[in-house]
C-alpha cells in the first residue's frame, strides 16, 4: 500500500501552497519580501505565524570596507542542498511550510542576499526552524562569497561562530 | 580499465587551479576521495598547493557533500570547493 506522503499525515489541510511547490530558489534578481511572505502567510487558513529572517550586504567586513560581494554557486547541487536543509528541519518540527530564496551573482551594500521563511501554526516551531535552516545554510550549502575592498578582491573566510551555531543543532537532538 | 569522472572546482580553488570543469580518467589506485585528491597533488605546482591537505576543501561526489574516505566510481561528478560561506 503507498505509504501517504509527510506533509499529509502530518497536516489536514486541503492544499499544498505555491510556496510548497518551489520551496527553495536560487536567483540573480532581487525579490520583494513582503510578497513572498504575504504568499507564504495566506496559504493555508491554518497558519498562525510565520518567523522569517533576511540577510543582507553589510559596508565592512573584518575590518575593510566592501564595494560589492559576487556570491557563486553550484548549480543543481546548492538547489539539492537547500531542499535538503527544509527536510531535516520538517523532520524537527511540525511546520506548514518554508521558504528559501538566496541571491547569486554581484550585490552592493544593503542589497538582500537570502529570506527565509517558516510558516506553521506557531511561532515556536517556526522560529527554531528559521534558525536551523539559516544556521545548516551557512555550513553546508555551497555558496562563497567574494568581496571587492579597496586592496582588491578576496574570498571571505569561514566563521568559526557559523560552526558553532550549527554544531548546537546535533547535541539538541 | 579507464574510469571517467567529471571533476569540478569553485570559488577558491577555480581561480588558483584555471579551470572550472575537467575529464578525467582515473587510474586503478584511485578508489576515493582522499586518493583523488593526491592524485592531483601530484601534478604539481598549484594542484599540489591546494591538494597536499594543508587547505580545508570540501568535496562532494554526484552533488551530496562527502567525506574523505568517500569511494569514486566511474561516471561520477566529483566536485571540490572551500568552506562555504553563503547566507
Amino acid at each position: 500500500m503507498p505509504r501517504p506522503s509527510r506533509q499529509v499525515t502530518k497536516w489536514h489541510f486541503s492544499r499544498r501552497s505555491r510556496a510548497a511547490d518551489m520551496p527553495v530558489k536560487v536567483q540573480v534578481e532581487d525579490f520583494d519580501a513582503g510578497a513572498e511572505i504575504a504568499r507564504l502567510r495566506l496559504s493555508d487558513p491554518g497558519i498562525g505565524a510565520v518567523a522569517c529572517f533576511i540577510g543582507q550586504v553589510r559596508d565592512m567586513n573584518d575590518g575593510a570596507p566592501v564595494g560589492t560581494l559576487t556570491l557563486e554557486y553550484y548549480p543543481g547541487m546548492t538547489e539539492k542542498a537547500l531542499a535538503a536543509i527544509v527536510d531535516q528541519a520538517r523532520a524537527r518540527w511540525n511546520f506548514h511550510d518554508a521558504l528559501i530564496i538566496h541571491r547569486i551573482g554581484t550585490l552592493q551594500s544593503k542589497d538582500q542576499i537570502v529570506l527565509v521563511a517558516v510558516a506553521g501554526s506557531h511561532r515556536g516551531e517556526c522560529f527554531s526552524a528559521c534558525e536551523f535552516i539559516m544556521d545548516y545554510l551557512k555550513t553546508e550549502a555551497p555558496f562563497w562569497k567574494k568581496e571587492l575592498t579597496p586592496a582588491g578582491e578576496r574570498w571571505v573566510d569561514t566563521r568559526e561562530s557559523d560552526d558553532v551555531a550549527r554544531k548546537r543543532w546535533e547535541s539538541k537532538l | 580499465m579507464s574510469r571517467p569522472v567529471r571533476i569540478l572546482y569553485f570559488a577558491r580553488l577555480r581561480e588558483t587551479l584555471g579551470t572550472s570543469a575537467e575529464e578525467a580518467s582515473l587510474p586503478d589506485e584511485v578508489m576515493d576521495i582522499i586518493g583523488l585528491m593526491r592524485w592531483l597533488a601530484a601534478r604539481g605546482g598549484v594542484w599540489q598547493e591546494e591538494f597536499d591537505g594543508c587547505r580545508q576543501i570540501r568535496a562532494a561526489v554526484n552533488q551530496e557533500l562527502v567525506q574523505n574516505a568517500a569511494s569514486v566510481k566511474a561516471g561520477d561528478e566529483v566536485a571540490f570547493f572551500p568552506p562555504v560561506t553563503g547566507g
